[in-house]
C-alpha cells in the first residue's frame, strides 16, 4: 500500500545540512594543500602522489554530494532562502574542491620544484588560503543556527561578523599573494620559462582559492539578506 | 410510521455500525495527522500521543464536539422537507456513513490526501440533492461550510506566522535565548489553557450549567477561563523548572536547549491539539448516527425535540481509540520518521494556531478538516522563515482532493441511498 500522508509529505529535506556536509568535504581538500606542497618541497613525491590520490577521492565525493543536493532542488520546494542563491553557494564550494585537485595536478604532474628562496613565502601563502576556506566553512557552519533564529537577531550579526573575518583573510592572501609574484618577478630570468610559467599559475589558482572561498561568504551574505 | 417499528433496531445497529467504522477511520488516519507534528518533533513519545489523543479527543468531543454534530445531524439538510419522508432521512444518512467511509478506504489505500470532513459532507449533499430534490439542501448553510474550508487553512497560516514571529521576538534574536525562552513560554502555555476552557464552558457545558440552574455571563466565562489558563500556566512553570540547561547538548547545536523548553510547551499544544481535532472531527462520524437514531426512536417525528443519547458520543469515542490502537498508531509512527526536521519551536506555533482555528469553528458549528488547517499553520511557520523546506505539490493534492471528495462521497452516497430505499421500502 502507497503510504502518503498530507502532513509528512508536506515536509521537504532541509537543503542546510546537506550543503554544510558539501561544504566540509570541499575545505577538506583544501586543507590537504599544506601536506601536498610540503611534500612536493622536500621532493618525496611518492607522499605528494598519496595526498593528491585522497584530495581526488575527497573531490569525488563533493561531486556526489553535488549532484544529490541538485536532484533534491524540485522548483516547487518552499525555503526560507532563496533556491538560486543556494545553488550558487554550492558552485563556489565546489570550485574550492576542482581547483585544490587542479593544483596538484599540475605540480605532480611536472614534478615541479619551487626555488628555494620562495619555500618559506610560499608555504605561508598556501596556510592563508587555507585559513580563509576553513573560515568560509565557519560561516556555512552557521546556517542551522541561522535557519533556528528564523534568520534575524543576534545570530545575524555573529554570522556577519564571520563574513568580515573572512574578507580579512582573503586580503591577506591577495598580499601575500603580491609578495611571492614580485619575489618569484626578480628570479624570474634564472629559471626555465616554462617552469616560470607554471608557477605563475600555480599562485594564480592559489589565490583563487581563496577568492572562490570570499566569494561563499558573499552568497552567504546575500542569503540572509532576502 | 410501520418501517421503524418493523426494522427500527436494525436500523440503528446498521448506523451505529457504520457509524464506527468512520470513527474507526479517524481514528486510524486523521488522529495520527493531528498529533504526528509533536512526534516528528520529538517533543512527545508515540506512546504519550496515543495517551493525550485518547483523554483530549474523547474530552473534545464530549465537552465542544456539540455543535458541530448538530450541523451534520440536522444543518446540512432541510428538516422541514424530510419531515414528510422520515426514512429517507435515515437512509441517507445511513448511505452517507457508508459512502464517506467506502471512499476514505478508497482514498488511503490509493494514498490521497482526502479529508473526512469533506468526504461526510458531500455524501449527505449527495444523497439529499439527488435522492430527494435540490431543495433538500441548506445551501447557505454548504457555502459557509465551503467557505471555511478555504478560510480555515488561512486563518491557522495567519495565527501560526505571528506565533513563530513573536517567539522570534521575544526568544530567539536574543543573546540569552534559553531564559529569555523560560520567562515567555508560560505565557503561551496562559493561552492555551485560557482557548480550551472558554470554548468549553461557551459551547459544550452551556447545557449542563442550564441543567443544574447556573447561569455565566461572557463576562464571568471569560473570568474563568483565565483562572483555568493561569492553572496551567503553573502547571507549565512548575514543568520548565525541571529543565536544567545541558551545555554539553549546545557543543553542537547552541538552540539544544532552548528546543527543550519547547519540547514541554509542545506537551501542552498536543492537548488542544487533540482535543480542538475531537470536538471537529468525531462529529463527522456520530452526526449521521445521532440523527437515525433521532429519527428512529421518536418514530418518525423529525421536529421532535430530544438531546443526543450519551451512548453515541461513546460510541464515537471509543471507535477513535480502537482506530489509534489499531492502526493510528503505525502512521503516527511512519509520519514521526518522516517529520523530523521539525523542531519544538515550530511545531508549537503550528499546532496552536491549528487547534485556535479548529476550535473556533467547532464553537461556531462549521465542520473544516483539521489536517489541512495544520497544512495551512505550517505553512504559516514557512513563510516566517522558519521550516527548512517545504513541499508545496503537497498543496495541488490538497485541492485536488477536494475537487474529487465531493462528487465522490456524493456519487457514491446516492448509489447506497437507492439500494438502502430498495431494500427497505
Amino acid at each position: 500500500m502507497a503510504f502518503s500522508n498530507p502532513i509528512s509529505d508536506l515536509f521537504g529535506k532541509s537543503p542546510i545540512k546537506p550543503l554544510q556536509e558539501h561544504m566540509s568535504l570541499v575545505v577538506k581538500c583544501s586543507s590537504q594543500l599544506e601536506a601536498f606542497f610540503q611534500a612536493a618541497i622536500d621532493s618525496k613525491w611518492e607522499q605528494a602522489s598519496d595526498v593528491f590520490d585522497k584530495i581526488c577521492e575527497d573531490e569525488n565525493c563533493a561531486d556526489e554530494l553535488k549532484k544529490q543536493f541538485r536532484l533534491n532542488m524540485p522548483k516547487n520546494l518552499f525555503m526560507p532562502v532563496s533556491r538560486s542563491d543556494l545553488l550558487s553557494i554550492l558552485a563556489h564550494q565546489d570550485c574550492i574542491a576542482n581547483l585544490s585537485k587542479d593544483i596538484c595536478g599540475i605540480v605532480l604532474g611536472r614534478q615541479m620544484e619551487i626555488p628555494k628562496s620562495l619555500q618559506t613565502d610560499f608555504l605561508g601563502y598556501i596556510k592563508s588560503t587555507i585559513q580563509a576556506s576553513e573560515q568560509a566553512l565557519k560561516a556555512i557552519n552557521e546556517l542551522d543556527e541561522l535557519l533556528e533564529t528564523g534568520f534575524a537577531g543576534q545570530e545575524v550579526k555573529f554570522v556577519k561578523k564571520l563574513i568580515k573575518e573572512l574578507d580579512a583573510k582573503e586580503q591577506k592572501v591577495d598580499k601575500k599573494e603580491r609578495k611571492l609574484r614580485h619575489n618569484l618577478f626578480k628570479i624570474e630570468n634564472d629559471l626555465p620559462p616554462i617552469h616560470v610559467m607554471f608557477l605563475y599559475n600555480i599562485i594564480d589558482n592559489i589565490g583563487e582559492i581563496a577568492d572562490t572561498a570570499e566569494s561563499v561568504g558573499n552568497r552567504l551574505e546575500l542569503l540572509i539578506a532576502k | 410510521m410501520e418501517l421503524f417499528t418493523e426494522y427500527g433496531t436494525l436500523l440503528i445497529i446498521l448506523a451505529g455500525m457504520f457509524g464506527f467504522f468512520m470513527a474507526w477511520g479517524v481514528g486510524a488516519n486523521d488522529v495520527a495527522n493531528a498529533m504526528g507534528t509533536s512526534v516528528g518533533s520529538k517533543a512527545l513519545t508515540i506512546k504519550q500521543a496515543i495517551l493525550i489523543a485518547m483523554v483530549f479527543e474523547f474530552a473534545g468531543a464530549y465537552l465542544a464536539g456539540g455543535e458541530v454534530t448538530s450541523t451534520i445531524r440536522k444543518g446540512i439538510v432541510d428538516s422541514a422537507i424530510f419531515a414528510e419522508k422520515p426514512d429517507y432521512l435515515v437512509f441517507g444518512m445511513l448511505s452517507a456513513l457508508l459512502a464517506a467511509g467506502t471512499w476514505l478506504m478508497i482514498a488511503s489505500i490509493m494514498g490521497w490526501p482526502v479529508s473526512t470532513t469533506h468526504s461526510i459532507v458531500g455524501a449527505i449533499v449527495g444523497f439529499a440533492a439527488v435522492g430527494v430534490s435540490v431543495d433538500a439542501v441548506n445551501w447557505s448553510k454548504v457555502s459557509t461550510i465551503v467557505a471555511s474550508w478555504v478560510i480555515s487553512p488561512v486563518l491557522a497560516g495567519t495565527i501560526s506566522f505571528a506565533l513563530f514571529r513573536s517567539v522570534q521576538r521575544l526568544i530567539l534574536i536574543h543573546e540569552n535565548p534559553f531564559e529569555r525562552a523560560k520567562k515567555y513560554v508560560p505565557f503561551y502555555m496562559f493561552a492555551v489553557g485560557w482557548l480550551m476552557a472558554m470554548v468549553t464552558m461557551l459551547k459544550g457545558l452551556k447545557h449542563v450549567f442550564k441543567d443544574i440552574g447556573i447561569r455565566f455571563s461572557f463576562v464571568e466565562t471569560a473570568m474563568l477561563a483565565v483562572l483555568f489558563g493561569l492553572l496551567v500556566a503553573a502547571l507549565g512553570t512548575y514543568l520548565l523548572s525541571k529543565v536544567k540547561r545541558d551545555e554539553k547538548l549546545e557543543a553542537n547545536d547552541r538552540f539544544a536547549n532552548v528546543e527543550r523548553v519547547f519540547a514541554v510547551l509542545m506537551i501542552f499544544t498536543a492537548c488542544s491539539m487533540a482535543f480542538a481535532h475531537g470536538s471537529n472531527d468525531v462529529a463527522n462520524a456520530v452526526g449521521p448516527l445521532a440523527a437515525v437514531v433521532n429519527v428512529v426512536s421518536s418514530g418518525g417525528n423529525i421536529a421532535a425535540k430530544s438531546s443526543m443519547p450519551g451512548w453515541i458520543l461513546l460510541l464515537g469515542g471509543a471507535g477513535i481509540v480502537v482506530g489509534l490502537a489499531t492502526y493510528g498508531f503505525k502512521v503516527m509512527g511512519t509520519i514521526g520518521r518522516k517529520i523530523t526536521e521539525l523542531t519544538p519551536s515550530r511545531g508549537f506555533a503550528a499546532e496552536l494556531g491549528a487547534a485556535a482555528t479548529v476550535v473556533f469553528a467547532s464553537g461556531t458549528g462549521l465542520p473544516i478538516s483539521t489536517t489541512h488547517t495544520l497544512v495551512g499553520a505550517v505553512l504559516g511557520v514557512g513563510m516566517a522563515r522558519g521550516i527548512g523546506a517545504l513541499n508545496l505539490r503537497m498543496v495541488g493534492a490538497i485541492f485536488l482532493s477536494w475537487v474529487v471528495t465531493l462528487p465522490a462521497g456524493a456519487a457514491l452516497s446516492i448509489l447506497f441511498f437507492f439500494f438502502f430505499k430498495g431494500v427497505f421500502t
